[in-house]
């Protein structure tokens, strides 16, 4: 029969119609919120998803994954008297990986020496240029630049980030990147622990001979 | 790595002393033919070795020894090895190579592309145009010796970034036009494209013709985009009609045209990753995988076991997601505005989800890495996508099937439209579902298996008609035979390390070729890569699918109606992104 075809397809797209309003009742009957709550979220986004499948943004927002990454921002640690330590050395690790080469670095040299000193004088990022791929944060051997997952910085102008707006507080990553935070603060503890056991065995090893 | 490495048991120098000669460069392969007999091999090698699918041409500039060397790649759709051959020729213009168009009619686009971007003069090709470059342009961008606006230096990291890095716009340190090469006499801004005229010239077209009840009526020639919403981005077509039905057709592409070659040889083999991301930007897990492989090939690594299958599954998750959304958009295109599509959506979004929490990022994935991946798939992930594969995908497939496969406005809209047959098929170097619906089942995870490929059971899909239905059909195949591969491969996906190399930004690879290549969901997606030796690529050269497979596009849509031609667009599955490169 000529049509059977498609009363098959508006079968189907009934159906999905239908759904939209059983699921909001079985909510409701369960007393549970399918909207604004974040298990009502999370539900919209698992394999049982069924009936409205869309996250009101920006009154809702998708429940942002650890590792989900954006632009990159740099982390300093809290000293005891509120000093930030900065934990860039600037050894242009990032500058150099970085594919678009959105990175400038300004090294310090000690002016009585001329020397490096570890710490960047200025920091640009360019984040019109940036391409979010994280590399930086990747390659970083002292855990300094990281992902961030601030997603909502668009502006008029263009944005070339500087050291003070790119420095962000290790606590502000401990808060993204729970995960990550924890196992990196894990390995440096062990590092830490590890050269201050060899220390104590060249200190007893020293000991006897004098 | 179980990849079937690129040797070959032809020995073409055997078969033609004197006019060939085993490529004898330490980490090369393959024969280096005289010009003058390239016609005469090219046959023999399609004729009497039967390697009949012409899959990469393209160019290298040796400017050190001052030789312009031509690449072809050959492979027999029956599977196995490829077979090599080079031709070189002095770097001196004109550059002069014979065309392979008579006896490979697939090397059309490449040829086209191997002239725009290198000088080479392909004799004997009846259309040679520039295909990516706008058509007044000066110079050909990838000879070794061009260089672009805001060039900086010729290699990557840039020495301007540290440690002095002062920040500067590109444009401030380097005006717009005093680092542009025009033409004589060029003013933008009363410039006519003459050369428009060649486009036009190249269109079949009669002026008048005699139809039913004696009435002349003149063809005419319309422009289809490069702003068309059913192009599937900036493609522009020229065609000639004959009231509505087709009688010539010429893609004109290059709008979103970034050289995506030079910019690979500029960078840093790492680097390159997240720009292959940007190639066929639906499916950046499988452009990763090719590129990965090709490199790996060049560097002769082995991929950690683990990361051997998370590679898999996010191949094959890819590539569901992409067949969605391709039978979502060919559903646009022909008329059925959203709701298929948006059906399709939902499912590809969980999919995405799933690479967002692996990799970071839903499309611009940047996850694989030389010798494995770059983090583990967390257990509550891994359980999302056998939740996924099991249950989900599987009823959704089911569900968008009886949505649509009977539905008799679309099968009125697809059956016996746009037949593409096996021979033509082959001839036009049309590679992935495209092929496969012609009733040739040439899929690389099977001829030339890579990666763990050869570990899972699986058919290889294919249909026999050729038409639209067919090529709508295999994709809901080609989705079941993935979901048979993902769910092997979460069964068998063993424990240890992601990645058999230690984490460096700088890798060493040793000097040498490789073409590396890879069932991509739109077809065969290919790298041709040379490496000297140093941090950078010598010649890195993609073969996306979508460029290829368009080849065959005025071939299969003459003579019927410009309306389906949107569909046919639609059911090629071109990404500009790729084609533009």
């Amino acid at each position: 029969m000529y049509g059977k075809g498609i009363l098959k397809s508006l079968k189907v797209t009934w159906i999905r119609f239908w759904e939209t309003y059983t699921e909001d009742i079985s909510w409701m009957l369960r007393g549970k919120k399918r909207y604004n709550t974040e298990e009502g979220i999370r539900h919209r986004s698992s394999k049982d998803t069924k009936g409205i499948f869309t996250v009101q943004y920006p009154e809702e927002q998708l429940i942002i994954p650890e590792e989900m990454r954006y632009v990159p921002f740099l982390v300093y640690d809290e000293g005891a008297d509120g000093k930030h330590e900065v934990r860039c050395t600037s050894c242009g690790i990032c500058a150099k990986v970085c594919p678009p080469q959105c990175i400038w670095i300004v090294r310090t040299n000690d002016p009585v020496t001329n020397r490096p000193v570890p710490v960047p004088t200025d920091f640009y990022i360019d984040m019109d240029i940036c391409m979010n791929c994280g590399f930086c944060a990747e390659y970083c051997p002292f855990d300094a630049i990281k992902m961030d997952h601030d997603f909502d910085i668009a502006s008029y102008g263009r944005s070339v980030y500087d050291i003070d707006k790119l420095l962000k507080p290790a606590s502000y990553y401990a808060g993204i990147r729970p995960e990550n935070y924890a196992r990196e603060e894990g390995a440096r503890k062990a590092k830490e622990a590890a050269k201050a056991a060899k220390a104590q065995a060249a200190a007893a090893a020293a000991a006897p001979a004098a | 790595m179980t990849t079937a490495s690129l040797t070959t048991t032809v020995d073409l120098a055997a078969r033609f002393p004197g006019k060939v000669s085993a490529d004898a460069r330490p980490g090369y392969t393959g024969f280096i033919v005289n010009k003058e007999s390239l016609v005469e091999v090219a046959t023999a090698v399609r004729d009497e070795f039967s390697f009949d699918l012409m899959t990469a041409v393209t160019a290298v500039d040796y400017i050190a020894e001052n030789k312009m060397e031509v690449v072809y790649h050959a492979f027999k759709t029956t599977g196995g090895a490829g077979l090599i051959f080079k031709v070189q020729v002095e770097r001196v213009d004109p550059i002069e190579v014979p065309s392979l168009i008579e006896i490979w009619p697939g090397v059309d686009f490449q040829e086209r592309e191997a002239w725009d971007l290198y000088g080479i003069k392909f004799t004997g090709h009846p259309d040679l145009r520039r295909i990516l470059m706008w058509e007044g342009f000066e110079g050909h961008p990838l000879r070794k010796d061009w260089k672009e606006p805001f060039y900086e230096e010729d290699v990557k990291p840039y020495k301007s970034r540290w440690p002095d890095g002062k920040h500067t716009f590109a444009e401030e340190k380097n005006p717009f036009r005093d680092n542009l090469n025009f033409p004589e006499g060029f003013d933008p801004d009363k410039y006519v494209v003459d050369k428009e005229e060649d486009l036009y010239m190249s269109l079949e077209r009669d002026t008048t013709k005699d139809v039913e009840g004696n009435m002349k009526t003149d063809h005419i020639v319309v422009n289809m985009g490069p702003h068309h919403p059913s192009t599937h981005g900036v493609l522009r077509v020229a065609v000639t009609l004959d009231g509505e039905t087709i009688i010539g057709l010429k893609p004109v592409m290059g709008y979103l045209h970034r050289n995506h070659d030079k910019i690979g040889e500029r960078n840093t083999y790492l680097q390159i990753i997240p720009y292959t991301d940007r190639l066929d930007y639906f499916n950046s897990m499988s452009n990763n995988f090719g590129y990965a492989i090709t490199v790996e090939k060049l560097m002769n690594i082995q991929v950690a076991e683990r990361a051997e299958y998370i590679r898999v599954i996010m191949a094959e998750l890819s590539r569901v997601q992409n067949h969605l959304i391709f039978i979502g958009m060919l559903m646009n295109d022909l008329g059925t505005m959203y709701t298929p599509s948006l059906y399709a959506f939902e499912e590809r979004e969980l999919i995405l989800d799933i690479f967002e929490a692996v990799s970071g990022a839903r499309m611009m994935c940047n996850y694989f890495r030389f010798g494995g991946v770059v983090r583990d798939i967390p257990d509550d992930v891994l359980q999302k996508i056998k939740g996924l594969v099991s249950e989900r995908i599987p009823a959704k497939t089911d569900e968008m099937e009886r949505f649509l496969n009977e539905n008799e406005i679309l099968v009125a809209r697809l059956k016996d439209i746009h037949v593409l047959n096996a021979e033509d098929a082959i001839k036009y170097s049309v590679t992935g579902p495209v092929l496969r619906a012609a009733g040739v089942p040439y899929d690389l995870r099977r001829a030339d298996p890579y990666s763990v490929y050869d570990r899972f059971d699986f058919d290889v899909a294919v249909r026999h008609n050729g038409d639209m239905m067919d090529n709508y059909l295999i994709r809901f195949d080609e989705i079941r035979q993935s979901l048979r591969i993902l769910e092997q491969a979460l069964k068998q996906i063993p424990q240890g390390p992601i990645n058999s190399q230690k984490p460096a930004y700088q890798v060493r690879v040793p000097a040498g070729e490789a073409y590396g290549r890879i069932e991509s969901p739109k077809g065969e997606l290919g790298f041709y890569m040379v490496s000297n030796g140093k941090p950078n690529p010598y010649r890195y050269h993609v073969r996306p699918a979508s460029f290829v497979n368009l080849t065959a596009v005025e071939s299969m849509c003459k003579g019927s109606k410009i309306a389906d031609f949107v569909a046919l667009l639609a059911m090629l599955d071109i990404v500009m992104g790729e084609l533009d490169r």
